[in-house]
């Protein structure tokens, strides 16, 4: 009798259909993305050629792995926006130790070959170093990781003295230019990454175990899960992928500008947040992010074939934003948060 | 006492302190196997401490916990802690974002290697049917309703082989049916042979579903006694440590021709009540009842503006009131103590003073100035008015117990002597005293010619009322006069009624 149809409880019960919706929430962008090809091809007959959309790749990769650092962060229920700065100091630093003074390093004799391994542990130590402040002084992830945005382009720019480091060991240069089967290496690296991201959050615990912390870490501490340690880990990681970023963007361009990577992390909380992560934690997947990615890349690519000139870009690139934003939350259909 | 089995869970000269505050004080608890043993107590008396203890969150400073006569496991090895003992958190520990499935097996999805998800799913169906929870495994957690959330909290507390089982204040959130479906549940498990421990404030709970009692009073064991060797009175007196009636109400005259000072008209809203007639007077208290379906807490929500009806209208203290327009029917005489306290009734960070007197933060001051002083002599008279227990005015809400923090919001709504109350499960997770203080505040303010609107899922509280309306299915089927037998209204509550 008390089973019987009363509003509140019918209310709470049209699951079964946003369920199945609810799977194919990784991929509310689709649309947005089928939509950028049709109206890239018609915008600009270049867009559509193999060669140009492998160039969109390439330029968005490095963009496209510290946006996977980032979802990692944000499914963990933190933030990280120094992670731009990484993307800047890792390559700089570690290639600063390594190359001789003439060339503007520090002249340490520090052999070649650890040039990349310094980069990752560089990378890997910002992380650790902001995941100490976080964790163990219990401070808010927020503001330690705006200041240390700060502090460590602060110290690219003390060490570098503002200025680009351009006389690289080739082999630093290697993985961000080569090119492996007719696709540029860097596409590949950031695809392995991403297929690895996918895997380990969908199918084994620990990555299980970042959307349990991030949905209500105290329901996760109490299931066992090392909240802590696991949220460690995930900075460490993050700073690591930023520093492999930083890596391939140098390769790429042949060189280290003193603002690599500056002003990144909105292109990448923009990616993250209308590819389905949210800001709260505990939601998202990788492989909505990266049709974030996607879309920004796309955009990005329309604008300059269209030849927007420089000062509009920032304007019309909001908007496309704002846009992708509203499809892909008509299309989810859940209040964005 | 001897214990002549030897017991199923037992926690011996247990202390803990918090800093400068002892948690506990040498208690201790003896539980014997198959039996529901109910643990009350005052708020702060401990019991919650013990529940972290009991569940290895926290070590004891003194004191030792045994399981079926052995020493407890470390406290780093979880899963033996699983194995001995379950609990279902008076603090929801579901991950709303993730499918019910993951969440019965949070953190164990798998041995080793990848998850397979087909078979997770199966296992979290079958664990579902083996405890009768009809929730589809699929869904996700953050949809359930209270009550099915708590028995999937039930079916992954128990599917770790634990026989015994902690419920800390499970019928908190519940309606009566709901409240009926866990008993019927508990029966059941106890029929299974699962021991368990119980926490409630409402003593007559206890009476229907435990064997024994334990009395926690000020961080201290008190008495443990079969239920029925402790009647409802010395039950009361255990826990507050004085003899206490029950609250009895205050006598009033209702003028018939007292200024309606709320009153509702042809107010409707989709799913939830239609054609909605009512009228509260200056100096009535007028109860609503009915089941969680009923609507009664979505009409008092639209009453104050919080939801926006259909269609009907408002009015308060003669005042037409746009729908869903709180600041208007707040201007114009309403205050309301919201359902969920903790979600709309305070800022838990700010202080008493400043959370009390937020409506009239306008009348401390000139040109938008707020004066800490006078703020200050306000909040202070608030907690002489309501016996607020707290270190003073400045001390952050959020930091008060249940029944105090409650005292705080009601404090705010009676804080600009509103025309009209509408107070919403006043009484929720709150201890004997507390309520005792609430339901005066009430009649006092009523006395001062406030017209209250009651809801309440708690026949206790309603005695206080002039009147009960009763809903059912989204509609008001009944005006019950004072000197309401209990069953009359639940079978009119229940639509049982001719």
């Amino acid at each position: 009798m008390t089973e019987s149809a009363v509003p509140d409880s019918l209310a709470v019960r049209s699951r079964g259909t946003g369920l199945k919706l609810g799977r194919f929430r990784d991929l509310t962008l689709v649309p947005v993305i089928i939509l950028l090809l049709i109206v890239g091809s018609f915008a600009d007959p270049v867009f559509m050629t193999t060669g140009n959309l492998t160039n969109v790749l390439q330029q968005q990769s490095a963009l496209a792995l510290v946006v996977l650092a980032e979802a990692l962060v944000l499914i963990a229920g933190k933030f990280d926006l120094s992670l731009e700065s990484t993307v800047g100091l890792a390559p700089a630093l570690a290639v600063m130790l390594v190359i001789p003074t003439s060339a503007g390093g520090f002249g340490l004799g520090v052999p070649v070959a650890l040039a990349i391994p310094l980069c990752l542990l560089i990378g890997a130590a910002v992380g650790a170093f902001n995941g100490f402040l976080i964790l163990r002084f219990q401070l808010s992830a927020f503001i330690v990781t705006l200041a240390m945005l700060i502090v460590v382009r602060g110290l690219q720019t003390g060490i570098t003295g503002g200025k680009s480091l351009f006389a690289l060991p080739p082999s630093f240069l290697y993985l961000g230019s080569a090119t492996w089967l007719g696709i540029p290496a860097a596409i590949w690296i950031t695809a392995v990454l991403f297929a690895a991201g996918i895997v380990v959050l969908r199918f084994f615990r620990t990555g299980r175990a970042l959307y349990a912390i991030g949905g209500n870490a105290d329901a996760a501490r109490a299931a066992g899960i090392r909240v802590e340690r696991v949220t460690w880990v995930v900075f460490v990681i993050s700073g690591t992928l930023a520093a492999v970023a930083g890596m391939l963007e140098t390769g790429r361009l042949g060189g280290i500008s003193a603002n690599q990577g500056d002003g990144w992390i909105f292109m990448v909380f923009a990616a993250a947040v209308i590819g389905g992560v949210s800001m709260d934690g505990g939601k998202g997947t990788i492989l909505g992010a990266l049709t974030g990615v996607l879309v920004i890349g796309l955009v990005e690519n329309i604008l300059t074939l269209k030849g927007v000139p420089g000062e509009w870009r920032n304007l019309v690139y909001g908007a496309i934003i704002l846009v992708a934003l509203m499809i892909s939350r008509l299309a989810g259909g859940k209040a964005q948060d | 006492m001897t214990v002549t089995e030897t017991a199923a869970v037992e926690a011996r000269g247990i202390t803990k302190r918090f800093g400068p505050t002892v948690a506990l004080n040498d208690a201790g608890i003896v539980i014997t196997p198959g039996e529901t043993h109910a643990l009350v107590g005052r708020n702060g008396a401990g019991k919650s401490t013990l529940v972290s203890i009991l569940t290895g969150l926290q070590r004891p400073d003194l004191g030792e916990v045994l399981f079926a006569g052995e020493p407890s496991p470390p406290l780093t090895d979880r899963d033996a802690w699983r194995r001995r003992v379950a609990c279902v958190y008076q603090k929801s520990t579901i991950i709303p974002s993730l499918t019910v499935a993951e969440n019965l097996f949070i953190n164990r999805q798998t041995e080793r290697g990848p998850i397979n998800w087909r078979a997770l799913r199966a296992r979290a169906r079958q664990l579902l049917d083996q405890y009768g929870v009809a929730v589809d495994a699929d869904s996700l957690a953050g949809d359930l309703n209270v009550e099915e959330r708590q028995l999937v909290e039930i079916a992954r507390a128990l599917s770790f082989g634990a026989r015994f089982i902690i419920l800390d204040e499970p019928t908190a959130q519940l309606d009566g049916p709901a409240i009926e479906r866990l008993f019927e549940r508990m029966r059941d498990l106890r029929n299974q042979g699962v021991t368990m421990m119980f926490i409630s404030h409402h003593l007559e709970e206890v009476y229907q579903v435990c064997q024994s009692v334990t009395v926690f009073r000020d961080a201290r064991h008190v008495v443990t006694a079969p239920v029925a060797d402790l009647p409802h009175d010395e039950l009361v007196k255990a826990m507050t440590g004085e003899e206490t009636q029950a609250y009895e109400s205050k006598a009033r005259e209702i003028d018939g021709g007292a200024k309606v000072v709320l009153s509702a008209s042809g107010l409707r809203l989709k799913d939830r009540y239609e054609d909605v007639d009512l009228a509260v007077r200056s100096g009535e208290i007028v109860g609503l009842a009915g089941s969680g379906s009923s609507g009664k807490v979505g009409l008092a929500e639209s009453l104050v503006g919080l939801r926006k009806p259909d269609g009907g209208d408002v009015t308060v203290n003669g005042t037409a009131i746009r729908p869903g327009d709180v600041t208007a029917a707040l201007k114009a005489g309403l205050g309301f103590v919201p359902q969920d306290r903790h979600h709309e009734g305070f800022v838990p960070l700010l202080s008493i003073a400043e959370n009390a007197t937020m409506p009239i933060a306008h009348k401390l001051g000139r040109f938008g100035m707020i004066s800490g002083e006078r703020r200050k002599a306000r909040a202070t008279t608030m907690i002489q008015d309501l016996d607020i227990k707290t270190t003073g005015p400045d001390q952050p809400v959020g930091d008060l117990s249940g029944g105090n923090a409650q005292k705080v919001v009601l404090a705010r709504a009676l804080a600009d002597s509103p025309a009209a109350l509408v107070v919403i499960n006043p009484t929720a997770g709150v201890d004997v005293k507390a309520k005792q203080s609430l339901l005066g505040a009430v009649e006092d303010a009523t006395a001062r010619g406030t017209g209250v609107l009651l809801v309440s899922d708690e026949l206790d509280d309603l005695r206080i009322c002039d009147r009960v309306l009763v809903m059912f299915h989204g509609k008001v089927v009944k005006d019950v006069p004072r000197g309401w037998s209990e069953n009359d209204l639940v079978a009119a509550m229940e639509g049982i009624d001719s």
